[in-house]
Parts: C-alpha cells; structure tokens; sequence
C-alpha cells in the first residue's frame, strides 16, 4: 500500500474534522480528495503530511508507521494552494532547498544537487527560470516549481492542496492535463485535494468523495459519477435538478407526475424520495414522443460554451427544470425563450429518506 | 503617489475631474509648509544659531568638554545594548504572536503598545518603586553590590521598556502579511527549526527588522522622561546627552546647551537619511515582499 489511514480522528475545540476516517490507496496512484470546503480534506492532507496532528489513529505510508514521525522525517512532498516559493531565493535555490537542508553526511555533493534541480526543472519545463525570483513567474509557472521542489526530496508520497485553484480557468486546465501526463511519468503516490469535481474526475484514477470528516463513497471516477452511493454525492458530482416526492406503490411522484420507480425500489409501500435528474440528461423535443412527457415552456436560455442551458417551466411542477441541450439541437429545433417544448426525463435517480441540499 | 500621475500624463480630460480646484490646492499647500515652517525647520534653525552662538570655537569646546563626552559615551552605550536586546525580543514576540495560537495572544499583543501609551515618567518611576534600594528587592540587590537605580543598568533598563514597541510592531504586520505557508514548506522539505529561521524567515523579514531597530535606536538616543527618573543626574556618570542638554540649560548655559542638543539634532537627521533611504530600498524590492 502506498498510503495507509487507519480511524484518524481530529477536533478543532467542538467541531470535528475527521471522524474516524480509515483509507487504503495502492502505490502509485493518483487520488482526489473531493468534497465541499469545511469537509475536513485539507485538514486530512496536512495531518498525512505532519503540519497537523491526529487525535488518534495511523498513518502509514510506504509501509512504514510515521503517525508520530516530525513532518522533517515524514518524507512528504507538499504543494500548497498558494505555492509558499521562498521568495527570497531563486527558482533553483527554492528546488534545491530540500538538498540543501540534509545533515553534512546525507547532503550530495554540489554538483549532484546542480544535476537533480536541472533535471527536474526540465521535468516541469522550467529550466529556463533557473536564475528568476518566485515574484517574476505566472501563478501556473510557480506552481510547476512548488512540485520540482517538492520532488526534490524523493518524497514517499506526493500530496498537492488544491493545486490549481489559484490559477485562472485556461491555465488550471493545461497544469491538470499536464499533471496527469508528469504522474504518468514518475508514478509517486499521489494524492491532491480539490472542490472541483471535473478536476477530480478528469486528473484522478480513484476519487474519494469526503464530507464532514467522513468518507461517503471511493472508486473510480466511472463508478463514482455513474453509480453514486447516495445523494450526497450524487449531487456532488454535477448539477443536478432535484424533485421532491413520495414513493409509493412502485410510483414515484414528480410534481403532478408519476413515474416508474427503480427496481431497487419498486416493493417500498411508502416513503418519502428525492428524485435527481441531470440537466444533460433531459431529453427536449418539439413534439410529443410518449405519455410520459411533461409540457413545458422555455423561460430562459444561456450559453454554455458548447452546451445551451435552459430553464423550463413545466406543468405540473413546482420548480423549474434546468437542462443542457448540444448547441446543435438547440438550432435544429429553433428553440428560444417562450418556445413551447416536450420534455422527456431519460435517466433519474431515486433516494429515500430526508437528505438536506 | 503614482497612479493619478499616470492618468494625467494619458488624458487630461481626467485630471480636471479628479483633482480638487487650484485654490485649495495652494491652500492645503500652503498650510502644509506653513506648519513645517513654525514646527520644524524655525526650532531646527534655532537650535544651530544659538549652538554658533558663539563661533566655533566655543562649540567644539562644548562638545570637547568632558562631562559632554561622558554623555554621549553613555548615550551610546545605551544604545548599543537596548537596540540588540529589543531586537532579540521583538522577533520573539512577533513570532510567537503571528506563528503560534495561545491563550493571552490578543491581550499581549494590545499590551505591546502600553509603553508608548504610557507617560515615560510614569515608566521611569515604575523601576523605581521596583528595584530602588528602599524595596525589599531593591536593598536585596543592594546588598549583594548589585545598583540599578541611580547607574547605568536603571538607564539601559528603563530605555528597554520605553522603546520595546518599535521592532514587535514593525514586524507584526509584515508575519501576518507573509502567513506561515513558507515556514511549513520548509519544514516538509525537511528542515530544522534553525535553517527555517535562518534561511527563510529572517531574510523575509531583513527589512522589517532593520527599519524598526532604527526606530528603535534613534528613540533610546532622544529618551529623556523614563531616564530622567531612574539616572540620577551624576554628572560624567549617569548623564545621556538629553539629560545634559538639560542640565546645562538649567544653569543658563545656553550655548553649551544648544550646542550639544545639536549632536542630537545631527544623529536624528542621520537616522531620517537612513530611514528614508531604507524606504527607497523597499519600495524598489517591494515586489519580493
């Protein structure tokens, strides 16, 4: 195993971070840590990394117990949200700082570490700021040095605090792709914490969706966004239209509508259900195609890059539906606001019991 | 200030609407230098032509003469040992204060500026009651040869106090602006709790640092309340300049006075240079902060 949580627990005064929270993941892999922000997985990430101390529980990572190893001994690799360069020293003296630090007799010599900087800035296309202050550099350019440096010390595990949500949306998409691309290369168990489900579902190879202190689902982004445990995490992973209803008789009640309940709970006689639609999955038509369909009206359209996002009113319901159509169809069927449409729900998700949004 | 000089050299059209009419201008101009006038550069001026008063001769003979020596000797070893010591100190607290929670944090940090908040005669006469050899702690010194009150450690002891703000409250702000991040990146890299403060806390706060041991300096060299208190007025011994500009002026020796308040006058010019030629430093570097 790469990293090893066992029954962590942390409490800051009366609120608590982590409740018992236990967690195997493979060498090797690279992990997202997602969930709302307060949930407890920045707190879970510096308690792998020592800034912060468990109440109870273990830590292991790489088969080796360091629960209560300082974090100079952890042998951890940190990236913070906000880079933290030094920014007195320069982009090499900032990689070559973990070199440098090591007691006389563990230190390589001067021109080792020279070689490692350069290599690993060449690893993050950075060879060319050897010489350059932290303050000279673009937030993604600092970032990429904040992960040489980190490397530097031949890190048990990596682990990445929100890596990317300083950077500005074009570049937050090219360091992901490129962080996939950098792991794929040096395969260092990793993990990185994030609130942003399509960074975890894109980057990851195992998402773990964490809320108040807890773990609610792990898996891979495929069985996590198709098959989410609970509402929680359902809605975690996307936007989503919310129905509340009843269940009953193997009907679940949409509004004035009813619809067949799923096969899991087709015996329940009567509960309340939250019923979850994505707005992706909404089929929109201008004719009617089955009884099923509810009548509508568009009331408001907005451009989504390559999807068109609509607000419908329908019949029979108490709040509008949001749905996403491809910009394509939104032509073909000459849609627009006050546009009269048939509305056709493809795929829903039906959980029982009071979940709160 | 910059930026309203970047419009107007762009649109004059701007520079109409934002700046206030001509006449105020000129007024508050006015106003300004008319204060400095009357607060500054008259009592600057004053204090040169009376110290001349008499030619040179007899202002070096002023400043030459041995009990003015003694003074700035013990002025200036004041100064050597309070800047250092407050420095130490006010690293200590604006790290504990800003990299640490405790309990009593915030207190401490309002009770930082008590010193300058209270009268220097008061801080003077604190020392005093509390080590002067009429208290049981005072006479116990006392007894082992130990003399605060009256000597030179009252002097350095009651200057301590009375400058001990200007570093800690230098460098408050600069921590807090600068957060705990680089700290704890180091520390994951692997480094002891010497090389962080080494190689990474002291140079982010060189400046902070050296600008408030000036402040610091150039207010142990001026303090006259506090140690007017504590030293005793021994001539050629307890006599920092301050206290023998005093002395000299109380017994109408007004040249003389003037003369060696003018050393004063010089080392807080000094300080002014140096201070703002600090600023200029930091404005240039302002982007590695």
């Amino acid at each position: 195993m790469g990293i090893e949580l066992q029954n962590i627990n942390k409490t800051f005064g009366e609120y608590k971070a982590i409740d018992n929270l236990s967690l195997s993941i493979p060498s090797g892999d690279l992990i997202a840590l997602l969930g709302p922000s307060g949930c407890g997985k920045t707190t879970l990430l510096r308690i792998i990394a020592g800034l912060e101390l468990a109440d109870s529980g273990k830590i292991i990572l790489e088969n080796k117990d360091t629960t209560n190893l300082p974090p100079r001994e952890k042998n951890v690799g940190f990236v913070f949200q906000h880079y933290a360069l030094f920014r007195r020293l320069t982009v090499f003296e900032n990689v070559a700082f973990g070199l440098k630090v090591l007691p006389f007799r563990e230190r390589p010599p001067k021109k080792e570490i020279r070689d490692r900087v350069e290599h690993l800035l060449k690893l993050v296309q950075m060879d060319w700021a050897l010489n350059r202050f932290p303050s000279q550099l673009s937030g993604g350019q600092r970032q990429r040095v904040a992960l040489a440096r980190a490397l530097a010390v031949n890190p048990r595990v990596l682990l990445l605090d929100e890596p990317f949500s300083a950077l500005d949306a074009k570049v937050r998409q090219e360091l992901r792709r490129w962080l996939r691309k950098l792991h794929d290369e040096i395969h260092v168990t990793s993990i990185f914490v994030t609130h942003d489900q399509e960074e975890a579902l894109e980057l990851a190879d195992k998402i773990v969706v964490i809320n108040k202190g807890r773990i609610e689902q792990q898996g891979t982004p495929q069985e996590v966004y198709d098959h989410p445990a609970n509402a929680f995490v359902y809605n975690f992973l996307g936007n989503v239209n919310v129905f509340h209803g009843r269940i009953h008789n193997g009907k679940v009640s949409l509004g004035a509508h009813h619809l067949d309940a799923p096969d899991d709970l087709k015996n329940v006689e009567e509960k309340t259900s939250q019923t979850f639609v994505r707005p992706h999955e909404i089929g929109i038509s201008r004719i009617r195609s089955n009884d099923n369909d509810l009548e509508g009206t568009i009331r408001e359209v907005r451009l989504q890059g390559g999807q068109i996002g609509l607000n419908i009113e329908c019949e029979g319901l108490d709040s509008p539906i949001e749905a996403e159509v491809p910009r394509e169809l939104f032509v073909n069927l000459q849609l627009a606001k006050g546009v009269q449409v048939f509305v056709t729900i493809n795929r829903v998700r039906v959980f029982t019991g009071d979940y709160e949004i | 200030m910059p930026e309203p000089e970047i419009s107007q050299s762009h649109s004059p059209v701007v520079k109409k609407r934002i700046s206030d009419p001509r006449s105020i201008q000129i007024l508050l101009i006015g106003l300004t230098y008319l204060f400095f006038i009357g607060f500054i550069f008259l009592p600057l001026g004053l204090v040169f032509s009376q110290a001349f008063g008499k030619g040179w001769s007899f202002y070096l003979e002023a400043i030459r003469e041995p009990y003015a020596i003694e003074a700035v000797k013990l002025t200036l070893l004041t100064v050597a040992i309070v800047v250092p010591v407050n420095a130490v100190f006010g690293v200590t607290a604006a790290w504990a204060i800003t990299k640490f929670n405790f309990r009593g944090k915030s207190t401490l940090k309002s009770l930082l500026d008590l010193p300058f908040a209270v009268s220097p005669v008061i801080a003077g006469l604190i020392f005093v009651l509390l080590v002067g050899s009429r208290t049981p702690f005072g006479s116990w010194l006392g007894e082992h040869g130990i003399k605060i009150i009256f000597s030179t450690p009252g002097i350095i002891i009651a200057t301590i106090f009375v400058t001990f703000p200007f570093i800690a409250r230098e460098l408050i702000p600069l921590m807090e602006a600068q957060g705990r991040d680089e700290e704890e990146a180091a520390l994951t890299l692997g480094a002891k709790g010497w090389q962080i403060f080494g190689k990474i806390t002291l140079p982010n706060i060189r400046w902070g640092l050296l600008y408030g041991m000036i402040l610091c300096g150039a207010r142990s060299i001026g303090e006259f309340g506090a140690v007017s208190v504590v030293s005793g007025h021994i001539r050629g011994q307890t006599n920092t300049i301050p206290l023998h500009v005093e002395i000299l002026y109380s017994e109408y020796n007004f040249t003389a006075s003037f003369a060696v308040a003018s050393l004063l006058v010089f080392l807080a010019l000094l300080t002014v240079v140096i201070k703002s030629g600090m600023e200029k430093h930091f404005q240039k570097n302002s982007f590695h902060l």
